[in-house]
């Protein structure tokens, strides 16, 4: 009733093409940023900010990037820990031995370095396909790994191997308080969002989802599988990368190569395939669900005043994260944006039934 | 040479254990499709319950509950023994759950009278296998009939929240801490070819016994596929589902089986990787080691699986003992992908996988 497009007529080509055409959904995007750059930040508790809002922002635009990669370019790949590492070494050097940099454009060059190095490894997959190309990721994250923990230059040849990131000074403002780090996260996901939408709906796009859906009827009608799928890499890896930086600097402050392992390249994989593949929205609720479920799961025997042992709960943990993965991949294996579209087609014609 | 020989025999013994691995995943991906990531953790699970089962140390319940598990094997074997040798006196279905469940009860009243003791190895063994058995019909029931005939890679992510699922149920139930298995496998080093070079070369008895053990495994399954029913059956599906389908052959039936022939593949892997490790939870980690030698090998090919892991296993210790030290070490992490990266820019569907043919 409320919620519907029928009376809104396009008369321009610039209003057909508008991200939101329909003006309830730009309302509705007004009041969820006001919510996020306003409200969230006056009520949000400190524990809020650090366990659950900051680590879902940032492995958000990480979702993103390897949303790029797989969902649109149908392109799998495991070796997103590794590009987040490359990332976040290529800041953390870049910020030591560059000490004049502003730091946002150490963010940038960071991500620069993730995409030269994601190109690098995006090599094989105009041989390779499907789990063969999985499988030769891997080498990304397990190669790129031992770089990181072997090779001194990269952690300045610290004793321990764990690094430790500088202020967050930009333009002279030192972000100290928990909702500062927030509003920095939230700001550079919302570029990166918007520029990830923008990308998808453009020329570049459609010729990453043409090679998706069949790549050799793509390279017929003309599109070049080299330039769409190292392009597809590039983008991925330049957005992992960035986040893989605010990981380090932001989240962690210091860190060591464990933190970027194969489990967090898992992890994002799952944000992706729950939130739903070639979504962008999709992202946002993958990395929501994959952020909170092990934080919610840690609590509940506090909560429900269960004594069990710490490894017990560990253990107890991945069973009911596994299987929690695969009910929703049973229940619905196009991920949660669908279950959002379901709903918005609901809307649209409720009360009426048909 | 010596040296050298020692390197190169060791490696191969080496991927004989990581064949053993690889072999799981073949024989899925064939008869299904699946990229199955939870062959590590399905590993784990085996080698958990077998080491458990054979000690001292747990509750009433873990016996009781594996011995109903054995029970429910042996009579599901029975009443399958007896409607396939007698059709003329075959049970009904529900006097055949009445055998199964009574010989469960009897395994149950068994298991009982013997009370809190470790199993042997020949009552422990089979048991194992028939924990596995019982997780393969789970897993088809509870995930892959749900979600038969969706993508690839949904299928895949299902098998590794299997993969999160049994490292976790297995360490609940059955400890996590690191458990010897008490099977009697030589585990000391011995010297051959003391006669050919100057002190010989230098192999472990374990790496022996698991070559041998690998060898009857690859027979066995040989045998299997190539002469039996099922075996052809098996064969069909994995040339082409629909065909397969349509000339009568269950395919729910054929996954449960296929799956529980990865069991016990996982099974002997487990025995021989807990020997040489202890069983611990860094055994599911082989399953990472396994996977470069399936690209090498190729997804859908059983001897490449094995050839595979005879290359895999040469090469990573030749480029430890050779390239590790100007390298700075620990890089057999990552070699064996590169490896298997390399040799699929030249056949991208590994050494012996069928080739993908494409059309629109």
């Amino acid at each position: 009733m409320i919620y519907r497009e029928a009376g809104q007529f396009k008369t321009t080509y610039r209003a057909d093409q508008a991200v939101f055409p329909i003006p309830q959904d730009r309302v509705a995007m007004v009041l969820i940023l006001l919510a996020a750059y306003v409200g969230i930040p006056l009520f949000a508790s400190e524990y809020l900010f650090l366990a659950i809002l900051i680590p879902f922002l940032i492995l958000s635009m990480a979702a993103i990037g390897l949303n790029i990669l797989v969902g649109y370019c149908g392109q799998l790949s495991l070796g997103t820990g590794g590009f987040m590492a490359v990332g976040a070494y290529a800041a953390y050097n870049l910020a030591l031995r560059v000490p004049e940099l502003n730091l946002l454009v150490v963010f940038l060059l960071a991500g620069g370095c993730a995409a030269l190095v994601g190109g690098v490894f995006g090599i094989p997959s105009l041989r390779i396909k499907g789990f063969y190309l999985a499988v030769a990721t891997l080498a990304a994250q397990f190669f790129l790994e031992w770089m990181f923990s072997r090779v001194g230059w990269f952690t300045n040849y610290t004793p321990s191997g764990s690094v430790a990131a500088p202020r967050l000074i930009i333009f002279g403002y030192v972000f100290r308080t928990p909702a500062e780090k927030y509003l920095l996260c939230l700001f550079l996901v919302t570029i990166a969002a918007l520029a990830a939408k923008n990308l998808v709906r453009g020329r570049i796009g459609r010729s990453w989802m043409a090679i998706r859906d069949m790549d050799i009827a793509a390279e017929i009608i003309g599109i070049r599988p080299v330039q769409a799928k190292l392009s597809a890499f590039a983008v991925s890896s330049f957005m992992i990368g960035i986040s893989g930086a605010l990981w380090g600097f932001v989240h962690l402050g210091s860190w060591e190569p464990l933190a970027f392992d194969i489990n967090r390249s898992f992890n994002l994989l799952f944000m992706v395939i729950i939130g739903g593949l070639g979504s962008i929205l999709g992202c946002f609720l993958g990395a929501a669900f994959i952020t909170m479920v092990p934080v919610f799961l840690n609590q509940l025997p506090t909560i429900l005043g269960i004594p069990i042992s710490t490894a017990m709960i560990s253990h107890l943990e991945f069973m009911i994260f596994g299987a929690l993965i695969v009910f929703f991949l049973i229940a619905e294996p196009h991920g949660l944006a669908r279950l959002w579209a379901v709903g918005k087609q609901k809307l649209r014609l409720w009360p009426f039934p048909h | 040479m010596g040296p050298f020989i020692e390197v190169v025999l060791g490696g191969l013994l080496a991927g004989v254990l990581y064949s053993l691995v690889a072999l799981g995943f073949v024989l899925i991906f064939k008869a299904s499709g699946v990229f199955n990531f939870a062959q590590g953790a399905m590993v784990l699970f085996a080698a958990l319950s077998l080491a458990r089962l054979m000690s001292d140390e747990l509750t009433v319940a873990h016996y009781l509950g594996a011995a109903a598990v054995l029970g429910l094997a042996v009579g599901y074997g029975v009443v399958a023994a007896w409607r396939r040798l007698g059709p003329a006196s075959a049970p009904g279905p529900r006097v055949g759950w009445g055998v199964i469940a009574a010989f469960a009860l009897i395994g149950v009243a068994v298991a009982a009278s013997f009370g809190v003791r470790g199993w042997p190895g020949w009552v422990a063994i089979p048991a194992a296998a028939a924990i596995m058995g019982l997780l393969a019909v789970a897993i088809e029931r509870l995930v892959l009939r749900p979600l038969v005939n969706q993508e690839p890679i949904i299928l895949f992510m299902a098998t590794i929240g299997i993969a999160f699922f049994i490292d976790g149920f297995g360490q609940t139930i059955w400890g996590s801490g690191i458990y010897n298995l008490p099977l009697g496998i030589p585990k000391d080093p011995m010297f051959l070819l003391e006669s050919v070079f100057d002190g010989g070369i230098l192999v472990n008895k374990l790496d022996i016994f698991a070559a041998a053990i690998a060898g009857v495994l690859v027979a066995v399954l040989a045998v299997f596929f190539q002469k039996t029913r099922i075996g052809r059956a098996l064969r069909a599906v994995a040339d082409d589902h629909q065909a397969a389908q349509s000339v009568g052959i269950p395919l729910n039936q054929i996954w449960i089986i296929v799956w529980t022939v990865a069991g016990f593949v996982a099974l002997v892997a487990g025995i021989v990787w807990g020997s040489a490790l202890g069983v611990q939870f860094s055994i599911a980690l082989v399953a990472l080691k396994a996977l470069p030698v399936l690209i090498l090998g190729g997804f859908t090919s059983v001897p490449g699986a094995i050839i595979g892991g005879l290359i895999i296993g040469m090469g990573e210790k030749l480029a430890e003992v050779y390239l590790g030290p100007t390298l700075g070490g620990g890089i057999e992490n990552w070699f064996a992908y590169m490896l298997a990266l390399v040799v699929l820019l030249f056949r991208p569907q590994g050494l012996f996988g069928e080739r993908i043919i494409e059309r629109i």
